[in-house]
């Protein structure tokens, strides 16, 4: 140690105390905003539509609407431009801040779509070309536009530039004394305290979307909400308070807007619009694979109007809040339920504020634990708890599993229809496994494949995961979805397989999981965790979808081996009987002859 | 020419060895059509071409291909092959009933008459021709006498020798004087089996270099020493392999071999010259020269000559360790083993020109007859 090094200065415990003080969440998550899937321009893009469309659909859902969602992602730059050629104040989106004008009134006859344009015109299982076709577009582009602004004496366009996202659904709107906490609070929500399948599930996403925008374009969130036709809609344009996680609305005032119901969103933000795999492009696209009751309109920066029609008219059977079932329900969970519980006595806490435990349950839990049904709830705690939490176990009682109804599947028919819109000719398949259980939450798995013609045959398969309807795009490494893809043989269903590697071949997989808590590796959501119960699970329902491959690539080798076993058969028996009577000089009958039983001979033979 | 000459007698009759050729592919043909009567999948029956199969016995002289066979029986997916293994069969057949050749490009060419059973590549045709070939050597039957033909050059010779060839459309006797083609020579043809030979010579002297060649058939050395004089041009092809073993075994002529003293000297020209090539040995028993020995250029003699020498190449050194370690002729040779031995030591190789260091007469003024004077002493 140097001699001259002063000694550290102490600091008292009041010293320190007085540089302790709370962090508000939504400080934490500015410094932190990768967390939530923004963490550069071209992600934060794809994250706030995504937040917008998952509060969208779920409030669609939930009101029992069958949900048609617009989205319109303009340049802002551009939105200036063309304002200024129109000179008018209802010009193309009205995002001038004084005035959002209504859908049908904004758009110029040329912009709305002139029929639909189907999702699989682009091809959306091809990405990977795409995105090279469209990269090189945009270099080229880029390289183009750097050009001209040199030549015009400005600098060089920056790859992020200021974008407008307007989000717009038909659902049951937003009471305007609920608005500003929504859109202006952090971990403000309905879902997070509840078990229930829903896209969203702690009240982030959206107020971090728009807190993103604010931080890096200044501009509030805007937002128009309807509830009802006899009522007026609201307007709304509100601040992120960062250092309070409070909303600071600035301008809050009733219009007219001529849509019944619904809420339009509008976020300004720095970020950067791509095509390719991660793309909004591609999102939307397979959103609409794993919601056919949803109808998507989408107009890219271009002005390109893509729509994807609904293909089932029923909404998904309504989610149901359950309670936990007792399997995997952690301790700390169980103490807490003991705590807060509203039930009087151990064997009513069990029967009413668990899934799937009967009375007969109840009993077999409180005598394996070794306490009574009728102890008071409140006597309950130290070694009993424990004992009692013990006794959940499945190897402890048997219990049904958690009841089917609360997680809302695709299903095994319109994930083969989604798919056959795509892939008419290919081979497909669905799988959807019943319920299971980890940490006590029900969960169902669903798979479906596509295989053969049509489906693009270089490199790996590929896969696309969903949670809860909703596609995830990123961290593919880190999914749990991904890993159970990997383990499954698929050499031993004709498919081709490295080890440890995604199967090659002409193969989509659509891997979705629905639950009613779907464990994500991180608030940004693009990675279910390694429950072992649901790699279980997603293996299983993978390997069912790939046995069945399996029996159709041998029965199509088989058809294909007996269809050119019969062609070469015609064309070259003929020869060497042909060549037999030149060389030993038969007559034509015998050669027939020949043919006839050499025909014969290898028809008899069942190998190639 | 002098009544000393022997005149060879003719060779097994052409029109004899037509009828074994064609009556070995007839009794193919037949066992196969044989087999399909009886409702039974034909089978052809060909010799395993690989190293693994070849064997060398100094009695026997060359490298022989052993016994293992492999058969293949006609299945849905070989029927293609099957077929145009008869069909080149018969093209054989026909070509010999008209007596004509063709080359194995233009039989790929015949093919394409064939209809499904076409050949689309050139490597398609030489491989099933290669096949029959190895099929027909177990019958004793060359692809010469199938009379399809390479397209490599015969070699050429000069020297003490009269060639007795047919005319393609006479058939008279055609007499070719090689001793009388100037300062030019005769070109070994595609076809020799025909050939009778008439010649007064002690010995056939084969060359390496067209250089050498050349200078001892311009200074006459044949006609000095009684001899005949054949060009190699490297490694030798089938055709001069197989006119030089007519040519000694009907005249019943010792054969000389003088290359560089280098590996590929030894281990390619003179070992394939000698006892076949080890990845043909299917048709060595026809191609070879078993009594040939090696003359020259020796290790020793770069020591005795006092030659100009030129330092082994990694290659070469590469070549004459393989020929130790896995070449079953030199491995059943102690004397080559030795020179190879001494070779690899002095580190050096010289070539049969180097003689020029010392004048440009001295390979035949002084060289060739002194080692001439003592054949006991070449290397086997």
């Amino acid at each position: 140690m140097a001699k001259n090094e002063k000694p550290r200065k102490q600091r008292s415990a009041e010293q320190l105390a007085a540089q302790q003080r709370e962090i508000s969440v939504s400080e934490f998550f500015e410094k932190n905003r990768h967390l939530l899937g923004f963490d550069s321009p071209l992600r934060a893009l794809l994250t706030t539509v995504k937040e917008g469309v998952d509060n969208a659909l779920d409030a669609c859902e939930e009101a029992g609407i069958l949900p048609e969602v617009t989205i319109e992602i303009t340049r802002v730059a551009d939105l200036e431009r063309v304002e200024a050629a129109a000179g008018a104040t209802d010009a193309v989106c009205g995002f001038t801040g004084e005035v959002i004008a209504p859908e049908g009134a904004t758009d110029a006859a040329d912009d709305e779509p002139a029929a639909s344009r189907g999702m699989f015109q682009h091809g959306l299982f091809d990405a990977d070309a795409e995105l090279t076709e469209e990269q090189e577009a945009e270099q080229q582009a880029a390289a183009k536009n750097g050009r001209d602004a040199k030549r015009a004496g400005r600098s060089v366009v920056a790859p992020a530039e200021s974008y407008l996202v307007a989000i717009q659904d038909n659902g049951p709107g937003i009471v305007a004394e609920q608005v500003a906490k929504i859109f202006g609070k952090l971990l403000y929500g309905s879902k997070f305290h509840r078990l229930r399948q829903s896209r969203g599930q702690q009240g982030i996403g959206i107020s971090a979307a728009g807190m993103y925008g604010q931080q890096t374009t200044g501009r509030p969130v805007r937002i128009l909400t309807r509830t009802s036709p006899k009522k007026r809609a609201h307007y709304f344009e509100i601040l992120l308070d960062v250092k309070g996680n409070r909303p600071d609305v600035r301008v809050q005032e009733e219009r007219d807007w001529d849509h019944a119901q619904g809420t339009r969103v509008e976020i300004e933000l720095k970020a950067k619009y791509q095509r390719g795999q991660r793309s909004v492009d591609t999102y939307l696209r397979a959103t609409a694979v794993a919601n056919p009751h949803v109808t998507i309109r989408y107009r890219d920066p271009e002005g390109v109007w893509t729509v994807y029609e609904r293909a089932s008219q029923t909404l998904p059977a309504e989610p149901r809040e359950v309670k936990p079932h007792p399997y995997g329900v952690e301790l700390g969970m169980f103490l807490r339920m003991l705590q807060t519980s509203d039930q009087k006595k151990v064997g009513s806490f069990l029967q009413n504020d668990f899934s799937r435990v009967s009375r007969a349950a109840a009993e077999e839990i409180c005598n394996t634990a070794g306490v009574n049904m009728t102890t008071w709830l409140t006597r309950v705690v130290g070694e009993d708890a424990t004992r009692l939490h013990a006794a959940l176990a499945p190897e402890k009682v048997k219990l049904m599993n958690p009841p089917t109804d609360c997680v809302s599947p695709i299903g095994e028919d319109l994930l083969i229809e989604s798919l056959a819109r795509e892939y008419p000719k290919a081979f497909l398949r669905a799988v959807t496994r019943s319920p299971s259980v980890y940490r006590g939450n029900p969960f169902q798995v669903e798979v479906a494949l596509a295989w053969g013609e049509g489906v693009p045959a270089d490199g790996p398969a590929t896969v696309l995961r969903f949670a809860n309807r909703v596609p995830l795009l990123y961290q593919m490494g880190a999914c749990a979805i991904t890993k159970a893809v990997n383990s499954v043989p698929w050499k031993s269903y004709g498919v081709d397989q490295s080890r440890g590697a995604p199967p090659s071949g002409p193969l989509v997989l659509v891997v979705h999981l629905a639950s009613v808590w779907v464990p994500f590796t991180s608030e940004s959501k693009e990675a279910v965790a390694h429950y072992p119960e649901i790699v279980k699970e997603l293996k299983l329902a993978i390997m069912e979808c790939g046995r069945a491959l399996g029996r159709h690539v041998t029965a199509t080798r088989r058809h294909a081996d007996a269809l050119k076993k019969r062609d070469y058969i015609a064309k070259y028996i003929p020869k060497i009987s042909e060549a037999l009577q030149r060389i030993l000089e038969l007559d034509d009958a015998e050669r027939d002859r020949t043919t006839t039983r050499l025909v014969e001979v290898l028809d008899r033979s069942r190998n190639l | 020419m002098s009544a000393r000459r022997k005149r060879t007698p003719p060779p097994a009759g052409r029109a004899e060895l037509d009828a074994i050729t064609v009556g070995a592919i007839e009794g193919l043909a037949r066992d196969v059509h044989g087999t399909i009567k009886a409702l039974d999948r034909p089978t052809l029956v060909y010799p395993v071409r690989s190293l693994t199969n070849v064997t060398y016995d100094e009695n026997v002289g060359y490298l022989e291909i052993g016994d293992a066979t492999s058969e293949r029986t006609l299945t849905v997916t070989t029927a293609k092959s099957f077929a145009q293994t008869l069909l080149m069969m018969d093209l054989a057949r026909t070509q010999i009933r008209t007596d004509q050749h063709s080359t194995k490009r233009e039989a790929y060419y015949v093919s394409k008459n064939w209809g499904e059973a076409r050949f689309d590549d050139q490597p398609e045709s030489d491989t099933v021709l290669d096949d029959i070939e190895a099929m027909f050597a177990r019958l004793g039957v060359t692809r010469e006498q199938l009379r399809f033909t390479a397209e490599e050059h015969g070699g050429s010779v000069a020297g003490q020798l009269v060639v007795i060839d047919t005319d393609p459309e006479t058939g008279d006797d055609v007499l070719v004087d090689c001793s009388a083609q100037g300062s030019g020579s005769y070109s070994i043809p595609k076809d020799v089996e025909h050939l009778r030979f008439e010649t007064d010579a002690k010995f056939i002297l084969c060359i390496e270099t067209g250089g050498s060649f050349d200078r001892l058939h311009r200074a006459k050395f044949w006609r000095r020493h009684k001899c005949i004089l054949i060009e190699l041009g490297g490694v030798p092809s089938r055709m001069c392999r197989r006119f030089v073993r007519r040519l000694s075994d009907a005249c019943d002529l010792p054969v000389y071999a003088f290359t560089d003293c280098d590996p590929y000297g030894f281990a390619n020209i003179y070992r394939t010259l000698k006892v076949g090539s080890g990845n043909a040995a299917h048709i060595n028993r026809f191609f070879c020269v078993p009594r040939a020995r090696f003359l020259g250029v020796t290790p020793q003699d770069i020591e005795d000559y006092k030659l100009p020498t030129h330092p082994m190449k990694e290659v070469d050194v590469k070549r004459a360790r393989d020929a130790l370690k896995n070449d079953p002729f030199f491995m059943a040779q102690p004397a080559w083993k030795r020179a190879i031995d001494q070779l690899l030591k002095a580190g050096h190789r010289a070539e049969q020109q180097a003689f020029a260091a010392h004048g440009l007469t001295y390979v035949h003024e002084v060289y060739l007859p002194e080692r001439l004077a003592n054949p006991r002493k070449f290397l086997p």
